[in-house]
């Protein structure tokens, strides 16, 4: 069989197991989500944090509860980094240096997980399970927490009441995530993921040089780090570590991971809004832009244009033997439709186009899927964006979902879709104009690639990164950290407010003149808004970088 | 005593913090430490460790280094791929080389510890280096004879245009002698140490050069892995070393064949991932098979 043929099968093995559980899994979400009955393990744990889970909160409880627990998390944690040394299995390292923890700390919480440190040299590891993989767990929750907020604004009318945020995160990470972590655990374990507390082996190779072989709690981290879309490795070169991904099936699982649950929550929005064509119609959206994405970033790496990959004669550069072109392309894309940023092959080293499509993905806004939960309310925003243009077409009052569409929602959406723009490309300008592109590893285009994407990467919570780029320094961990902060909880105060806004509302009953949102009119017109607004934004800055290096 | 609302919120946050942290920062990952040691996945769980009389010699997962203490490969092993993490296969610093596809022009400094090489002219070089050990054509395209990146710096009259004033071989330093004598009519001139020949105008033009466009030594051969850990090779880069070893090892080739066959692993399920053949393993089942002479 050729690569080609080989690769395609994968692709299309993975579209098949989405489809498979797009049901059963996202009617489990569903179940889990609005049930109302809590179970006496939960019960107990409300207890323990001191909340009434049968408390209904406002858009603005809610968004407090998720700021708190975020602040509570950033301070947590950055304590934890500024500590390791007094800490068991800190494996003799000394305390991660401030800006470096504060980035850390940042990243983590908003479920970017960008690294600008090596794993194996710098985190201990408990600082690695009780610190970064809780907050692995935790930020995903959040992210669906805030999702399922939004759909219950459309779901429901005239009250002001979205949820409860702590129900919302204890059910989901301890129902959804947990589980499925578990499994996805004894799975790469029984491939070869090491699990264990050791701190390293000394080999001595067959030609008498010395090898330390590291230990550590690595398959449990890598199923929620994958599962949660959040990304950040155990070791510096994340899943393509053969500890972290070590055969071809196991990276097929942690594609999968990524993709199952931003992939099954428009699910969860059908039942929701009682009209499963409606989740229906945001996957397909999602579909297409992803599968696109996939089939053209596979196309520019199998082909391998540029010299060095000419020389070669594939591009091969950053890629591991068991993987191949395909499948890490498959997996880079992957990652960067879905907000992840783990990677099995170095981005930097990819052609100029497939490297600039992997920009692009991220520029998407991270919708197709997105991010647990970011990916269903960035689209959801899009979608409200596309009734109003089409408002517009007609001259109509925007509806979505029986809800009116009036200037306070379009504000709400417009906000939202300009935050991620602003801080990459004031970010970008900034690295510039302060000279601190200068720790760029290549020149020329590719050296603006390289400043492009960690902002990119950064202000769309993705965490991958074109890894020539040093960022251990001051200026840019402190840069990077601002937008991840930014790039996170702006939105998401956005989204909450947008769903408050939409809860008070009276339903509009559906009339001749209303737009349907479930036809392929109204998914081909968000696929185009989504496209058209990425590329009015920023096509100047990708001509400058990948385009440039790549025509 | 009521708290206010915004400290009561903060409070009920550290304590879910807490909370969360037991259950998944401590309960879970142990318990899949525990699970990890039943039997069957102890091995894998502790680093698929291997070891020779008693001793760990590596990981079947973890590619390794078979060169001597300079760093010249032992031609009676399988040769990994190029790595990039440390010194080389050094797992306490994992890299990739995160070099661009456009990465063509080396740094030729004043002070020779100064100078970098670009991820073209690493690859030329290997490629010579390898065609040389194994007796194979080390040839390329963008390639210069003598293993570096064959790339031109090419200064026009009014800079972009115009008719072509001067040709630079951006690789190349005396005493080397220049891929090409002319271009478009213009002798081409060797590198000066200390320029940077885009900098002072020249447009950057690899040469193609007339080397087959599938090179004798393989993909992998040249390149480095993503993880700089990588413990395969393809199953064409350990045919070209079958000569050599078996010459080493005074060793039917036949036989050298089989086993290389029988340490290699197809595509999982028939479609996943490449074939490839895991170094480690063969080599040990070499120095067991045909005990160095």
């Amino acid at each position: 069989m050729s690569t080609t043929t080989a690769g395609i099968i994968f692709i299309l093995s993975l579209v098949a197991a989405l489809v498979a559980v797009y049901k059963p899994f996202g009617d489990y979400l569903y179940r889990v989500v609005s049930g109302t009955r809590h179970s006496r393990p939960e019960r107990g744990l409300y207890r323990v944090m001191g909340v009434n889970p049968a408390a209904e909160q406002s858009w603005g409880v809610y968004a407090r509860s998720v700021l708190a627990f975020s602040a509570v998390s950033i301070l947590f944690l950055y304590a934890f980094m500024r500590l390791q040394n007094h800490l068991w299995l800190s494996l003799g390292f000394e305390p991660v240096v401030t800006h470096g923890a504060w980035n850390t700390a940042v990243s983590f919480v908003t479920n970017t997980n960008w690294q600008w440190y090596s794993g194996e040299s710098t985190m201990g590891h408990l600082v690695q399970m009780a610190g970064l993989a809780v907050q692995n767990f935790v930020s995903a929750a959040v992210g669906v927490a805030v999702a399922v907020a939004l759909v219950r604004g459309f779901a429901r009318s005239r009250t002001g009441e979205l949820g409860n945020f702590w129900v919302d995160l204890t059910r989901i990470t301890l129902r959804i995530l947990l589980p499925v972590c578990v499994l996805a655990t004894i799975a790469l374990m029984i491939g070869g993921a090491v699990q264990n507390l050791s701190a390293g082996t000394d080999a001595t190779t067959l030609t008498g040089a010395a090898q330390h072989l590291t230990g550590g709690p690595v398959a449990s981290q890598e199923a929620i780090k994958d599962l949660g879309t959040n990304g950040g490795g155990f070791y510096n070169v994340n899943s393509a570590h053969p500890f972290e991904n070590p055969t071809s099936w196991t990276n097929w699982i942690e594609i999968f991971l990524l993709l199952v649950i931003p992939f099954s929550l428009p699910r969860v929005f059908g039942r929701m809004v009682g009209q499963n064509r409606q989740g229906y119609a945001i996957v397909a959206v999602m579909a297409i832009l992803a599968l696109g994405s996939i089939a053209v970033t596979n196309g520019f790496e199998l082909t391998g244009h540029g010299t060095v990959p000419q020389a070669v004669s594939a591009a091969l550069e950053g890629k591991e033997t068991r993987f191949g072109v395909s499948n890490s392309a498959m997996f880079a894309s992957s990652t960067t439709l879905t907000s992840t940023g783990s990677v099995d092959s170095f981005h930097d080293s990819y052609t100029a186009l497939g490297g600039g499509m992997l920009i692009l993905n991220m520029m998407l806004g991270e919708v197709a899927p997105g991010g647990v939960g970011a990916g269903l309310y960035g689209l959801l925003i899009l979608a409200v964006i596309t009734v109003f243009v089409a408002g517009l077409m007609v001259g109509r009052t925007p509806e979505y979902i029986g809800k009116k569409i009036s200037s306070r929602e379009i504000k709400l959406a417009s906000l939202y879709f300009l935050v991620t723009p602003a801080l990459v490309l004031a970010g970008t300008a900034a690295a510039f104009a302060t000279g601190n592109n200068s720790t760029a590893l290549n020149v020329g285009p590719h050296g603006l690639s390289e400043v492009l994407y960690a902002f990119t990467s950064a202000s769309n919570n993705n965490g991958s990164a074109f890894a020539g780029l040093t960022v251990s320094t001051p200026w840019w961990n402190t840069a990077l950290g601002i937008c991840m902060l930014l790039g996170r909880f702006l939105p998401i105060i956005l989204v909450l407010a947008l769903a408050g806004s939409l809860a008070r509302q009276q339903p509009t009953p559906a009339s001749e003149g209303t737009l349907p949102t479930h036809r392929p009119l109204f998914v081909g017109m968000v696929v185009g808004v989504t496209v058209i607004l990425v590329a009015l934004t920023f096509l100047p800055a990708l001509a400058l970088g990948p385009l440039a290096e790549g025509l | 005593m009521r708290l206010p609302t915004w400290l009561a919120q903060h409070l009920a946050a550290l304590r879910a913090l807490l909370v969360f942290t037991v259950l998944l920062g401590l309960a879970y990952p142990l318990a899949m430490v525990a699970i990890g040691q039943i039997p069957g996945l102890a091995g894998k769980a502790d680093g698929s460790l291997v070891s020779v009389n008693g001793k760990t010699v590596g990981s079947s997962l973890i590619g390794q280094s078979f060169t001597d203490a300079d760093g010249n490969p032992v031609p009676r092993y399988f040769q990994s791929r190029p790595s990039a993490a440390g010194d080389g296969y050094d797992p306490t610093a994992t890299s990739a080389s995160n070099l661009g596809p456009e990465d063509i022009v080396d740094t030729i400094a004043t002070n020779p510890d100064d100078s970098t090489q670009s991820l073209l002219t690493q690859v030329c070089t290997r490629s010579k280096a390898i065609g040389a050990l194994d007796g194979v054509d080390g040839r390329r395209p963008y390639c210069t004879a003598d293993g570096v990146g064959a790339v031109l710096a090419v200064f026009r009259r009014d800079g972009l245009t115009g008719p072509v004033a001067r040709v630079v071989s951006v690789n190349q330093v005396a005493p080397a002698t220049a891929f090409v004598t002319t271009y478009e009519g213009v002798p081409v001139e060797l590198a000066q140490p200390g320029h940077d020949y885009r900098a002072e105008g020249g447009v950057i033009t690899p040469i193609r050069g007339d080397a087959p466009a599938q090179p004798a030594v393989p993909t992998d051969a040249v390149t480095a892995s993503g993880s700089g850990l990588d413990p395969h090779i393809s199953p064409a880069y350990a045919e070209i070393q079958v000569a050599r070893v078996a010459r080493e090892r005074g060793a039917d080739p036949a036989e050298i064949r089989r086993l290389l066959r029988e340490h290699t692993t197809g595509r999982a399920l028939g479609f996943m991932g490449e074939p490839a053949v895991n170094v480690l393993e063969l080599n040990l089942a070499l120095d067991k098979k045909f005990p160095p002479r």
